[in-house]
């Protein structure tokens, strides 16, 4: 396994109003590697992915202290290009979040607002995009529909493809999977197992399982703190920690 | 059985109700229709009035009317959707821009002749624009000002919030977001508001009484600081003025039946826009 | 690069949108520097108070308490008249009307609630006073009954539009859990969607109040303009709004009766305030009770 380290956390603590949602945690997130996130509904896994693109500088009062590193340069600092950073640090979201417009200007989008100009390229990403999300079959015969048309697993991995269209460094994914079919869950598992190669991931999921199948780390939460993080084969087969290993066991959660 | 008598009589009752409510609206609408018929014709609407008012057409009042309605959403439309943008989307949901929200209701509901009273005191007095078509667009559009921000923040509260995660996170600008995400799916809303407000301008008489209208001018206007005549004014004044009561009734009713179609057919516009746009969201 | 462009469009909204405010603060403004002299002049409990208003006459006399009276004789008609009827409507839109009917009855409701005073006030002129006139056998058919009926015409939409947004807030399963109990349709709406509706609705009916109030064409035509304290609905009044509307014209700039008459819509401007703030508390209460955040 490789063991660059591509996003570096050091004693992060962060606030809504008054009280701690995530309590001075600590880790590396390696390159090429999928990092699970699991914990039980709650406990801070969504604010913590959110502050890898600072997606929480949106929601007022609310307070980050601590540094997070991204290839050595701290994201939190002062002045940071932070359109640079969202652009480094793509993000899917737990509810497909497609915009309403059609399929070809949603992945198109991206590369709008990042200054491509360039058609004959937009179009040949596009369409690479879509290849690369697993979705372009599916999709190739109507580019020009609204993209609300498609179904929940579809709009999913169409919100991959537009974020693969950036081409990002790191991929955050929030539960993609929360909201749709089993099948459909397959397919996007394949896709971020397929994604590894050339992206960073990081995956929040509520399902243990899936966890355990696709990621080569895991670090479980609990209530804002960080209980544990080691490979994902030794945290699932021996945990260190006894709540680590009552929340793996159904003991609560 | 005193109870399904009960619901008899209730849901009679409700029936009277809505029966009654009905019956006033249409017939307002039904004898103008009928009557104002009578005397419209061409000429009517293209010519301008002769021998006192008692002949002729009324068309300086209808273009002074539009006039009017065009120059007050000129003015009122940029003021208002910027300001809901910037309420919106700049500046942090705090104490400060609650109350300034609940201002702007509040300014929404203020009687339209207090808005009047003001352009008086600052247009026509204060910045010396006289009883002008630019004051009374002015008055008018500060008059519907609060209502613009009002529906143009609602409708941009409602797009959601996920669209807007979504194109930051493609690294998009704050300003990109807005422009190419969060307006075109505000705009139905916004164009709901805004044609709503514009029937509302053209049918405003109160504002316009000393700030811009006339009982008659010879022809059309011929600057923005010229006194026009206008729709509802003109009707007030036919018949509270002039010595012609019967021949001006006429005229009157004809000038009801065009503001009439006017104002209806600009707010089911506006409602048929907002009912396609609101299916499209559901599917 | 970026970053600065950023800046100026930022600064661009925030100039405009200073400038609406700026220009909405200005009206409160104007208001009391145009109308406080008065309170000065006359003295505030002659100014409200006083009984007679005559502020052509030498002396001049300069008391609203008759166009108080009247603005307020003409709104409580008003209200008599919309607040029923209005609402009855809405009960029959959200409980009795089929989908279809619904479907049209709402938006048509919508549109006439946009039909222009001027047009309530001519129509009022020329059909509902005369008739009036004649049915009652009075001497003028242009009093504050008729100022109440046209009025209560005019808000009927609006009260019944508020209030059928409120009973379609009521989720479905409170009227679901009431029908499996036993109870029928009409005690369901009675006992358990008009209650749950009713903060809406009242907003409904002081938004209505408020509109009565501020209504200025409408009653300038129709209630006879008479200012004298009433003592029936069947005479002529002069309503607070009409008075403006009637004497601004023949008003001397900067003079007490100009004055006055600000001062007139300062204390509307203030009625309508005391209004709308007391609706959007009641609907914000509204909303957090249904659970309807925003």
């Amino acid at each position: 396994m490789s063991n660059k380290t591509k996003i570096k956390v050091q004693n992060v603590n962060f606030y809504y109003g008054k009280s701690c949602a995530l309590k001075n945690i600590s880790m590396d997130i390696f390159e090429n590697q999928v990092t699970a996130i699991i914990g039980p509904s709650g406990c801070g896994k969504s604010t913590y992915i959110r502050m890898f693109n600072r997606m929480n500088d949106l929601i007022p009062r609310t307070r980050f202290e601590g540094n997070i590193h991204l290839d050595g340069e701290d994201i939190y600092k002062p002045r940071v290009d932070i359109v640079d950073i969202r652009r480094r640090v793509g993000m899917v979201f737990q509810k497909p979040n497609p915009f309403p417009k059609s399929i070809y200007d949603n992945i198109s989008y991206g590369l709008k607002v990042n200054g491509m100009k360039d058609k004959g390229a937009i179009e040949e990403r596009v369409v690479q995009s879509l290849k690369d999300a697993a979705i372009w079959e599916e999709v190739k015969d109507r580019l020009h529909d609204s993209a609300l048309g498609l179904s929940g697993g579809q709009q999913q991995r169409l919100c991959i493809a537009r974020c693969l269209a950036v081409k990002p460094e790191v991929i955050l994914f929030d539960e993609p999977a929360a909201s749709l079919d089993p099948i459909s869950t397959k397919k996007i598992e394949e896709l971020i197992e397929e994604l590894r190669k050339e992206y960073t991931i990081v995956i929040v999921t509520h399902n243990m399982q899936q966890a355990a199948r696709i990621s080569q780390y895991t670090v479980f939460l609990y209530l804002g703190k960080l209980i544990e993080y080691e490979p994902t084969d030794e945290l699932f087969t021996v945990p260190k920690n006894k709540m680590t290993e009552d929340y793996l066991t159904g003991k609560f959660g | 059985m005193k109870k399904q008598l009960s619901q008899n009589m209730g849901f009679g009752f409700l029936f009277l109700c809505i029966g009654t409510a009905l019956f006033f609206l249409g017939s307002i609408i039904y004898f103008i229709a009928i009557r104002g018929f009578r005397i419209l014709s061409w000429d009517f609407i293209t010519q301008v009035p002769r021998e006192a008012m008692t002949a002729g057409g009324v068309a300086p009042a209808i273009v002074g009317t539009l006039y009017l309605t065009m120059g007050a959403i000129i003015v009122a439309l940029p003021l208002g959707v910027a300001c809901a943008i910037y309420l919106t989307e700049y500046s942090p949901k705090s104490f400060v821009v609650n109350i300034i929200r609940m201002s702007i209701n509040n300014l929404a509901g203020v009687p339209s002749v207090v808005f009047g009273l003001f352009g008086l005191a600052i247009f026509v007095k204060l910045f010396g624009f006289g009883v002008s078509i630019l004051a009374g667009c002015c008055t008018l559009g500060i008059l519907v000002l609060p209502q613009i921000i009002s529906a143009s923040q609602e409708a941009l509260l409602a797009v959601p919030q996920s669209y807007r995660e979504a194109s930051l996170a493609l690294g998009a600008t704050h300003w990109q977001t807005i422009r190419s995400t969060v307006l075109p799916a505000a705009l139905p809303g916004i164009l709901t508001g805004v044609i709503l407000s514009i029937g509302r301008v053209a049918g405003e008489t109160a504002p316009i009484l000393f700030t811009a209208a006339t009982f008659y001018t010879r022809g059309y206007p011929s600057s923005i600081f010229s006194e026009v005549m206008a729709l509802p004014y003109h009707i007030y004044a036919l018949m509270t003025e002039g010595t012609h009561p019967q021949e001006q009734t006429q005229i009157a009713y004809g000038c009801a039946l065009i503001l009439l179609a006017l104002v209806l057919a600009i707010s089911a516009a506006a409602i048929i826009i907002r009912q396609r746009h609101r299916k499209s969201y559901e599917q | 690069m970026y970053r600065i462009k950023e800046k100026i469009y930022k600064g661009i909204f925030s100039f405009l949108a200073f400038a609406s405010l700026i220009f909405l603060v200005g009206i409160t403004t104007t208001l009391f520097l145009e109308g406080l002299p008065v309170f000065k002049e006359v003295g505030f409990f002659d100014f409200i108070f006083g009984k007679s208003w005559y502020p052509t006459y030498e002396p001049p006399e300069f008391g609203i308490l008759p166009l108080i009276l009247g603005s307020l004789w003409v709104t409580f008609g008003a209200v008599l008249f919309c607040v029923p009827i209005g609402v009855g409507s809405a009960l029959f839109i959200n409980e009795l009307a089929s989908k279809r009917v619904k479907a049209v009855l709402k938006p048509i409701i919508e549109i006439l609630a946009g039909i222009p005073s001027i047009v309530y006030g001519f129509f009022g002129m020329v059909i509902v006073a005369p008739f009036i006139q004649r049915l009652l056998g009075l001497p003028v058919g242009l009093t504050a009954f008729t100022g109440s009926l046209m009025l209560g015409i005019m808000a009927t939409p609006t009260v019944c539009s508020i209030s059928e947004d409120a009973l379609s807030f009521v989720p479905r399963s409170f009227r679901e859990a009431s029908l499996a109990v036993g109870a029928n349709r009409w005690q369901t709406l009675t006992k358990v969607i008009f209650p749950a509706a009713a903060s809406g609705i009242s907003t409904s009916i002081i938004l209505g109040m408020s509109r009565a109030v501020g209504e200025t064409m409408t009653v300038l035509m129709v209630t006879g303009g008479a200012a004298v304290i009433p003592h029936t609905f069947f005479q002529p009044v002069r309503p607070m709004t009409s008075t403006i509307a009637a004497e601004m014209g023949e008003a001397v700039m900067g003079g007490t009766h100009y004055n006055s008459l600000f001062a007139i819509g300062l204390i509307l401007f203030l009625i309508t305030l005391v209004f709308n703030v007391i609706a959007e508390l009641i609907s914000r209460r509204f909303r957090k009770k249904l659970g309807l955040g925003r």
